[in-house]
């Protein structure tokens, strides 16, 4: 098929060549997949993809276009690393397959689940016969204000003083989008992300006119925090500048600081006069415990930052496809947080005018009501757990099957990813040859697995 | 117990490599041009990011910018539906947002749109899941088929969906800066007035933006003569941006004739058409028949662009949703130009919401819903085209002389009237009228309880004074 072709030379394209040496292990119990995939990857040896060359460069001529317009000098576009790898999943017509890569929550049938509290909030919407008009730019401010209770606490000294500022945001890449075009017109000319970090936050502060640097953040030979690069490069961070962190379940490593470390860094951050900017994706997902995952931010706001924050309900609520997020800055008072709001409404209105109205409306439902929001908590720490189980599953196996790694690090990261340490060429060949779908980082979604398959 | 887990345990060095992501994206990173901000006001704001002023005691200084952003001008159409809103006066007139109304100047749910969503809900299939980039495929191709034609050929049209009108524009406008060939800004071309947001999507896209006339106000008419002339005088090759039908806010239309010598111009030039789609199946009532002019460019050999929104005629405003669309020469580049239409929207938004697509899948894909709707959509049309006749006939009731035919020749949502911001000051200010400060009424926002008062509102303010300017 004429997409597999593509998608297939892209992979090649993208593969490495590694070293690595092979080990012994003991494949008696192996279901035939595994024996075949180990004897795969001890034969493979170097792999040396060959690295074509795809023009990337536009044909150069000076002269303009003649009139039926010839996209044929288009390149094309690499397909994303992340979706386009449930694409490439979709189109497998392998009965096994099993796709780790999108960090979407599946039950243990592996299907998809909506929350109870969701299709109840859903019902109740429907009963209320609600119309589809045009929210403002800035989306349901009732949902922003519950949205931000939920991160801050509602009872944060600067949301009871009205001096957060807080748009709704299209989940979190739409957050990150606009506050980060929103930075470049006032001045930013870069951002400071953790290495490594969610793939798409590179071309979204790109395409948002900002430059891109990275401070250290994982030691991959210890499969552990590199908390003293970290404090280093963030003490390296030239002053006013903005610096992202994940706020928990950091993805793809799951590895968090401690509170204790994150006290340091606040430190450090005032020190420097930076701006630091929360990504969080993942409250009460992470630990089962909403206001506990939102800890570090909670710890920066009373240390007084002005801090800007994106959460996202794609996991914790399961709205995936609704696209519900919301974007806030703490600001000094009431003026000042009106002004901020003006522009970052200034950016949205030229992007997508105003937010989409039904994921906003469905966890507004959920967190105005009571019984909804227990109910919430309860279903968002049952994914949570079934997730932590998973983990303790997976790392269990590996230590049964007389692994001689330490796969301690499995069991020691939070929320839905366990970065394995897979290289580039066996997260191929796990693909090409058996089926299994994840990244090329060897990040896996523990909520792609079930216990069948584990 | 499987010994299932084995694949991992094939592992020989844990060596990571941590450049998997960087990669992918380099590509063909944007530039993004920072474009020139539509707002003044925050352009007198580049400032040094680094010069952050005396700490504040608890407060970390790098927050020290903040308190420099001004407060940046509220948008010009949505600013006046906010204001009509926390407006008190009991006879307040809301013909500002152009939204319908039904005849009690309430907001309405298609029925069609309300047992889509009643069947959705009671599906057990539904789920949450993301969309891919490009959004939910079955949607694109009814909504494509739905501006195209049924007979459409789809090999060649490379279409995702996109976040209303807005987000189709600015997908679009982010296409053509990447991708014409740039040894000067690409150029886009748009009418004379238009939507106001038109200007300052293209220019965050990095485009210059130029005016074409349009608009003739001396007979409050289309200047066909002026569009031609500016066209012919764009630069070869330039974006030229038409409104599809129903033009927002003249509602002047070019005849179907008109579009045909528009079209043999533009094919001479080798101009790139992009059609704004914001009100078909609303202008006219009949979804076909406002499909002309895209259809027409279409068979004529144009590699047409589309900007296609749902928000009007499905009633979906606030559910943003549309798609945006280009017909390639053949297969092959239909396949590269929607993997870089991935490429601008993953960094944008990831993928669209599904709750209005959705809905306009169930509907379409039934035939019962479909008919239902076709019909519902023709109601609306109708009902405005009545509150467009009645209007008039209030304004001679009234007493007043002016000619008003171009207010019954208009088409689609939009009465343009020819008033001036001064006026349209008054009517607000005096009458609690609220419309757009450039004479442009919304007749849903009409009904026969308000449409004598506001009838005799506009001939106080207009009486003895001209509604057309002399060109």
């Amino acid at each position: 098929m004429h997409i597999r072709t593509h998608h297939h030379h892209h992979h090649r394209f993208l593969s490495f060549s590694l070293e690595h040496t092979c080990i012994n292990t003991t494949t008696t119990n192996c279901p035939p997949m595994f024996r075949q995939l180990s004897r795969e990857v001890i034969r493979r040896g170097t792999s040396s993809g060959s690295i074509s060359a795809i023009s990337s460069a536009r044909t150069a001529t000076g002269a303009r276009w003649a009139s039926s317009l010839h996209w044929a000098d288009i390149p094309m576009g690499p397909p994303d690393a992340i979706i386009g790898l449930t694409e490439a999943y979709k189109e497998d017509t392998f009965e096994q397959k099993v796709n780790v890569g999108v960090g979407a929550y599946r039950s243990d049938e592996g299907k998809p689940y909506v929350l109870p509290c969701v299709r109840e909030a859903e019902t109740i919407l429907m009963g209320q016969d609600l119309d589809h008009e045009y929210s403002g730019i800035a989306g349901d401010p009732e949902f922003v204000k519950l949205a931000l209770g939920f991160a801050y606490g509602e009872d944060s000294k600067p949301l009871t003083e009205g001096r957060v500022a807080g748009v709704q945001a299209l989940s979190g890449t739409g957050g990150l989008r606009v506050f980060g075009e929103t930075l470049a017109r006032h001045g930013h000319k870069r951002i400071y992300l953790p290495n490594p970090t969610w793939g798409n936050h590179i071309p979204i502060f790109k395409n948002a006119g900002l430059e891109v640097h990275k401070y250290r953040y994982y030691d991959t030979e210890n499969s552990d925090l590199d908390y003293d690069g970290f404090v280093a490069d963030v003490k390296d961070i030239p002053e006013g500048s903005c610096v992202l962190f994940h706020a928990c379940a950091h993805n793809p490593t799951g590895m968090d600081p401690t509170i204790d470390q994150w006290a340091e860094l606040s430190q450090i951050v005032k020190d420097k006069k930076l701006l630091p900017f929360f990504d969080c994706a993942y409250q009460g997902f992470a630990s089962g415990n909403a206001p506990q995952d939102a800890a570090a931010i909670r710890l920066f706001v009373e240390e007084g930052h002005n801090l800007a924050l994106i959460q996202s309900f794609s996991k914790n609520f399961g709205l995936y496809g609704q696209r519900v997020g919301a974007l806030s800055v703490v600001t000094a008072n009431e003026d000042e947080k009106a002004a901020v709001e003006s522009q970052l409404k200034i950016t949205i209105r030229p992007m997508y005018s105003n937010p989409p109205r039904h994921g906003a409306r469905i966890v507004k439902t959920i967190l105005s009501d009571p019984r909804l929001t227990t109910d919430f908590i309860d279903q968002c720490k049952g994914m949570a757990d079934r997730i932590n189980d998973m983990r303790s599953k997976l790392r269990g196996t590996l230590e049964e099957v007389g692994s001689t790694h330490s796969w301690e690090h499995i069991t020691r990261q939070i929320g839905m990813f366990a970065y394995s340490g897979l290289q580039k060429d066996q997260v191929m060949a796990l693909r090409e040859n058996h089926h299994i779908y994840c990244t090329l980082d060897g990040r896996i979604s523990m909520a792609g697995g079930n216990l069948k398959k584990i | 117990m499987q010994l299932s887990a084995l694949f991992l345990v094939i592992v020989a060095e844990l060596s990571l490599s941590t450049t998997a992501f960087s990669l992918a994206w380099n590509r063909r990173a944007l530039h993004f041009r920072g474009g020139d901000v539509s707002s003044s006001s925050t352009t007198s704001l580049r400032q040094s990011s680094a010069s952050a002023e005396a700490e504040t005691p608890t407060t970390s200084s790098a927050g020290a910018y903040l308190s420099t952003v001004p407060a940046g001008p509220p948008d010009a159409i949505l600013g006046i539906a906010e204001a009509f809103k926390k407006c008190t006066d009991p006879r307040k007139v809301n013909v500002c947002v152009g939204a319908y109304r039904d005849e009690a100047g309430k907001p309405w749910v298609l029925p069609s749109v309300r047992e889509a969503e009643r069947r959705m809900l009671d599906d057990p299939a539904t789920n949450k899941e993301y969309a891919s980039i490009i959004g939910d495929a079955e949607f694109v191709n009814l909504a494509l088929k739905f501006a195209y034609g049924a007979d459409a050929d789809m090999s060649k049209l490379a279409g995702v969906q996109s976040l209303s009108g807005t987000g189709a524009c600015r997908i679009g406008g982010h296409f053509f800066s990447k991708f014409l060939p740039d040894e000067e800004k690409p150029i886009i071309y748009i009418p004379t007035p238009t939507w106001g947001n038109h200007i300052a999507i293209f220019r965050e896209c990095g485009l210059e933006v130029r005016r074409y006339r349009y608009y003739d106000s001396s007979t409050n008419g289309l200047d066909y003569d002026g569009m031609v002339q500016d066209l012919k005088d764009a630069p070869d090759g330039s974006i030229i941006l038409l409104h599809a039908c129903a033009h927002n806010p003249t509602g002047c239309d070019p005849t179907l004739q008109q579009w045909k010598d528009i079209s043999d111009m533009m094919k001479e030039k080798s101009h790139h058409v992009f059609f704004d789609s914001a009100y078909q199946g609303f202008a006219s009532g009949d979804a076909e028949h406002d499909a002309e002019a895209l259809r027409l460019f279409v068979k004529e050999g144009h590699t047409v662009a589309l900007a296609q929104s749902f928000a009007k005629n499905f009633g979906l405003y606030g559910e943003r949703c549309g798609t945006f669309s280009l017909l390639c020469n053949n297969a092959d580049e239909r396949e590269k130009v929607m993997s870089q239409l991935k490429l601008i929207i993953r960094p944008m938004y990831s993928s669209p919401p599904i709750h209005g697509s959705s809905i306009v899948r169930t509907v379409l894909t039934d035939d019962e819903l479909r008919g239902q709707y076709y019909e519902e959509c023709s109601h609306m049309a109708g009902r405005i085209k009545q509150m467009r006749l009645l209007l008039v006939e209030k304004l001679k009731e009234a007493g007043s002389v002016h000619d008003w035919s171009h207010v019954t020749n208009q088409i689609g949502m939009f009465a343009f009237t020819g008033m001036n911001s001064d006026m349209c000051d008054e009517l607000t200010s005096e009458y609690a009228i609220f419309l757009t400060r450039d004479g442009r009424i919304s007749l849903a926002g009409l009904n026969d309880n308000n449409v004598e008062y506001v009838a005799k509102a506009i001939h106080s303010v207009t009486d003895g004074k001209s509604i057309t300017t002399s060109s």
